[in-house]
């Protein structure tokens, strides 16, 4: 898909302190961008602002889909979010949130693409248990499987292998060097590991 | 993309095509609306949360009437009926208000807002939500009216026209409840901020309603009920499109 994110001069502020200020990039299908920085320099809030899940204090964000823009508030088709504050429905089954997202994306979606997104993402075999009984590494597994559902062309990834096993990370390579090939992919991490997956790396300072 | 649907933007589309479309997406909503209501429906009845709450409610209210009319030894006057009615709307809105602002600030206490807001399209949320408000409704107003008929022996004397006002003031406080729950959701002293801001959006309908039960519970006072339902389906409709139109803002603020 031909499709571009572009950020123009992008602030955010708690109160009286400003998390980040004027932030502009641009990326492109089959770009990589790392956002790095400290604790508390706004690397998750910046991956909010690109979800449409808060608004930015100054500046624009905009996705661009061949000559078509979209508000990143109107961009919920567009985007799949995976975040350590991302919850599910803890009292549905794995099959059942995802059979939830599917219709309100107006997805079809049979029980055996369930399965095959579920194996995916390692949860094989646990389709009908509550998530209220998933570990934390196999909630952030069902992370993906949600934010996957829909193809997205923009994936964003706050802390993307946190609670993850060795094979929970190999997922996550997979996924995102899957993705790489036709969208975007935006990762906000401290691992120094994550690095090496940036074709841009963006720096946050600390406060 | 795959499975992204119908909803995307054909730029070829004719004037002609563009009824279907636009009637394709109204489909979709709604789709997506039940599909947001069965969600939380099954939540509800694997959780009982607002279930359990209302029905107490509403069982110890009835119970408590019961005992004290006893006492009172109410005569079927003009003055017993409105009592009566005031009673039964007084059992509902307190029940009503212990479960249903439950829908949104579950959402919020779970910290699921966020996945939400992302699949679904918020007039859908709403929409689903206020399904959930009905239901819940209607089964509170089924067992508080059977309670009150067999506790507090209330006699209804024209009972077509009672579950008329009965479903009609319902429908006023679940279009009520269903906005107010959206705004207060991530407020600090939720329960405090819905019942304050309830009290001036749900007294009009409520009394209203209490004056179109009372009419009912009289013998052949059907007629005398019908400008109560016609207030309280105007007051629904009013509020369900103002909701409507004001509930992206609340959803995305």
């Amino acid at each position: 898909m031909d499709i571009r994110l572009i950020v123009e001069e992008v602030a955010a502020r708690y109160g009286a302190r400003d998390v980040f200020a004027a932030v502009s990039v641009e990326l492109c299908a089959g770009e990589t961008m790392v956002v790095s920085g400290q604790n508390g320099s706004g690397k998750s809030t910046f991956l909010r602002l690109l979800a449409g899940l808060q608004r930015a204090d100054a500046g624009q964000i905009t996705y661009l889909v061949g000559q078509e823009a979209f508000d990143p508030r109107d961009a919920g088709h567009l985007i799949g979010w995976v975040a350590p504050d991302l919850m599910l429905y803890r009292d549905l089954t794995a099959r059942e949130n995802l059979r939830f997202f599917a219709a309100v994306r107006r997805i079809t979606l049979d029980d055996h693409a369930i399965d095959d997104l579920l194996a995916r993402v390692g949860l094989a075999g646990r389709s009908d248990d509550r998530l209220a009984a998933y570990s934390s590494g196999m909630t952030q597994r069902m992370r993906y499987a949600y934010a996957l559902i829909h193809q997205p062309p923009v994936l964003l990834l706050d802390e993307p292998t946190v609670t993850l096993d060795e094979r929970g990370a190999e997922v996550v390579d997979t996924v995102i060097k899957a993705q790489r090939r036709h969208g975007i992919v935006v990762i906000a991490t401290n691992d120094p590991r994550e690095l090496r997956y940036g074709d841009l790396v963006l720096e946050f300072g600390s406060t | 993309m795959a499975g992204h649907s119908s909803t995307e933007h054909d730029p070829g589309l004719t004037l002609t095509t563009q009824q279907p479309v636009a009637q394709q997406r109204i489909v979709d909503l709604l789709q997506a609306a039940w599909a947001v209501f069965v969600k939380d429906l099954r939540i509800e009845l694997r959780t009982r949360y607002a279930i359990n709450a209302m029905v107490l409610f509403a069982a110890c209210t009835a119970m408590m009437v019961s005992i004290g009319t006893t006492f009172i030894g109410l005569r079927r006057t003009e003055e017993a009926l409105l009592i009566q009615a005031s009673l039964l709307w007084i059992a509902l809105l307190f029940a009503a208000i212990s479960g249903l602002s439950r829908g949104f600030v579950h959402e919020e206490e779970t910290r699921t807002l966020a996945a939400l807001r992302l699949a679904a399209p918020a007039i859908a949320v709403y929409l689903g939500k206020f399904l959930l408000n009905l239901a819940l409704l209607a089964l509170l107003g089924v067992i508080t009216s059977l309670l009150f008929i067999v506790l507090v022996r209330v006699q209804v004397g024209s009972p077509l026209a009672f579950l008329g006002i009965l479903a009609a003031g319902g429908l006023s406080l679940a279009t009520s409840t269903t906005i107010l729950a959206a705004i207060i959701t991530r407020a600090s002293f939720k329960n405090a901020l819905f019942a304050v801001l309830a009290f001036p959006l749900l007294v009009p309908p409520l009394i209203i309603a209490i004056q179109g039960t009372a009419a009912t519970l009289a013998e052949g006072g059907g007629v005398l009920a019908l400008p109560a339902l016609q207030f309280l389906i105007a007051y629904s409709v009013a509020m369900f499109v103002a909701s409507l139109l004001l509930f992206r803002f609340v959803w995305e603020a």
